[in-house]
């Protein structure tokens, strides 16, 4: 067998397991159908706060700083794209620090001849949160229907390309908070805060003051995962500079997570029990 | 060894006792807090960050604008700071501990135990609250108000009713918790039960917006729950747009909901023990 069709091979088990883990993990779902639905349900409960809460807001002021309802709504639809992503196979990498690494979970995945990065994403993934991603899709068309948004032809590959850089924001930046773990052996308490942060993302920039701005642009980049791309999406493209680093600002701290996570994985020794 | 020197084993447990019981609850979760102090720390820079977030929504929804559903923008922004830091108090995981016992099935130990199972839970949620007031919500206060200064009560009398008045939503928001975790005696997952009881009180307690935002019919649905009780009333108390006799009748509207959820969890818990089949053995 040649190296190339090893690697080919290689992809290819990667997606057929992937189908196997969400078999399983839908029929262990199924055994409580009525919860199942119950929590996806609640998850779009979640959302409609932060939708009533901008609707309750725009009953009484025109606009935010310049922005319309529907240009607040439109940036929350794209917002929550990614984040259902994110939160249908990402979230749990909160679990890494205690679950995997102080538990000894890891010895497990480690064995087995799969990359283990792929193993923690799929045994902890709630793929029934990507509910979010489909009412993103249908705040961004209602909104963009009531602003007169005519979209062109390159809005669509477009729109693809920001939904998968602002994905790898999210999941270079929680490989990176989860790799942590690998020294300090516990979780740090530093998720929820990280998580809180990137609830700025949904917002205009323009509402925050300069130095809040530049940590969610260079080095907490959530400004990535809701307000540049959907600025450019709704063709305010005097955004469209750091709109278009999207992509890249993902693959950057993808890669980058990702190889602080190799390097934990070599250091981690198991839990000696 | 005379008789009443074994309370509880030869003879009933007098009120006395019981009271000194739930007491020692109360000083035992306190303690038992102390040690996850460290925890806490993360907490306060976590509630900052919140905070922060809505500062900054508030700060840009009032620019140039004087005045909204009845508050300007530095009572906003306290409004804001008052309601979070009071739920850094208020806020407990009583509904997720009372349905762990319930679905691990150490809900049976509980029930042969001569107390009131929920007065201990209430004990020590009161003890977990205690904790929280001198780790949490003064400690997370006074950060906040080194970054950006708040607005604080404008006399003595409305810092203590509200003191008051937030001690009423603690009870209010235990007593809620309480009916969400029993209804896990009748659904095996409840953490949708859950996310859908905070959707409801983030929204309909105050926290994010005070109720004046609402429109009319839906200020009108919300009148007829306990929520507002637990944040809105009483960060208007602290702000002083509620004074006088109509701070009483924040109190004593608080009292009835008291009373009446009161009602409602011991019924509840009635039937549910009636009908409850405990997991595994």
């Amino acid at each position: 067998m040649s190296k190339q069709s090893g690697w080919r091979q290689d992809a290819a088990n990667h997606i057929i397991i992937f189908f196997h883990y969400m078999a399983q993990y839908i029929k262990t779902k199924m055994a409580y159908r009525a919860d199942f639905f119950i929590y996806a349900f609640s998850d779009l409960l979640q959302q409609s706060v932060n939708l009533i809460f901008i609707l309750v807001i725009f009953t009484k002021v025109p606009a935010i700083k310049g922005w319309t309802r529907d240009q607040i709504l439109f940036i929350y639809g794209f917002f929550l794209i990614p984040f259902g992503l994110y939160s249908g196979f990402l979230n749990h990498l909160f679990d890494v620090p205690e679950k995997y690494v102080l538990e000894g979970e890891l010895d497990r995945v480690l064995l087995r001849p799969l990359n283990a990065w792929f193993q923690v994403v799929v045994e902890t993934m709630n793929p029934e949160l990507l509910i979010g991603t489909v009412t993103g899709i249908v705040i961004m068309v209602y909104s963009g229907n009531a602003m007169g948004l005519v979209p062109t032809w390159w809005d669509f590959p477009l729109t693809l390309v920001l939904v998968v850089g602002a994905t790898m924001i999210y999941a270079g930046v929680y490989t990176f908070l989860a790799s942590l773990g690998f020294w300090t052996e516990g979780n740090m308490g530093l998720m929820p805060m990280v998580y809180n942060l990137s609830n700025y993302g949904r917002y205009p920039m323009t509402i925050y003051r300069g130095p809040v701005r530049f940590i969610l642009t260079w080095v907490l980049p959530f400004a990535f995962v809701g307000f540049y791309p959907a600025a450019i999406l709704m063709h305010r493209y005097e955004y469209i500079g750091y709109a278009l680093l999207t992509p890249i600002i993902g693959i950057i701290s993808f890669a980058f997570s990702y190889w602080v996570w190799v390097i934990g994985i070599r250091r981690y020794r198991g839990t000696g029990s | 060894m005379p008789d009443h020197d074994l309370p509880g084993r030869s003879r009933p447990v007098g009120f006395g006792n019981r009271f000194l019981l739930y007491l020692e609850l109360v000083r035992m979760e306190f303690v038992n807090n102390l040690a996850y102090r460290s925890s806490y720390f993360t907490g306060i820079f976590n509630y900052t960050i919140q905070i922060g977030a809505y500062f900054f929504l508030w700060d840009a929804i009032y620019s140039g604008r004087r005045a909204i559903g009845g508050l300007n923008k530095e009572e906003m922004i306290t409004y804001v700071i008052v309601a979070w830091v009071a739920r850094s108090f208020y806020f407990s995981n009583l509904d997720r501990r009372v349905a762990v016992e319930i679905r691990d099935g150490k809900i049976a130990l509980e029930l042969i135990r001569p107390y009131s199972y929920q007065m201990v839970k209430y004990a020590r949620a009161s003890g977990e609250a205690f904790f929280r007031i001198l780790f949490f919500a003064v400690p997370a206060g006074t950060v906040i108000y080194f970054i950006r200064p708040f607005g604080l009560p404008p006399d003595w009398q409305a810092g203590l009713l509200f003191l008051l008045a937030v001690i009423g939503g603690f009870v209010i928001n235990s007593q809620i918790s309480m009916i969400a975790g029993f209804c896990a005696f009748f659904t095996q997952s409840t953490s949708g039960i859950f996310r859908a009881k905070r959707v409801v009180m983030d929204l309909f307690s105050g926290l994010l917006l005070p109720i004046s935002f609402y429109p009319g019919w839906a200020r009108d649905i919300i009148k007829l729950f306990p929520f507002q009780t637990v944040s809105y009333m009483p960060n208007l108390i602290y702000l002083g747009k509620i004074t006088g006799g109509a701070v009483l009748k924040v109190i004593l509207l608080q009292l009835f909901w008291v009373a009446f959820l009161g009602l409602v969890s011991v019924l509840f818990w009635r039937f549910a023990v009636k009908h409850v089949v405990i997991q595994g053995g």
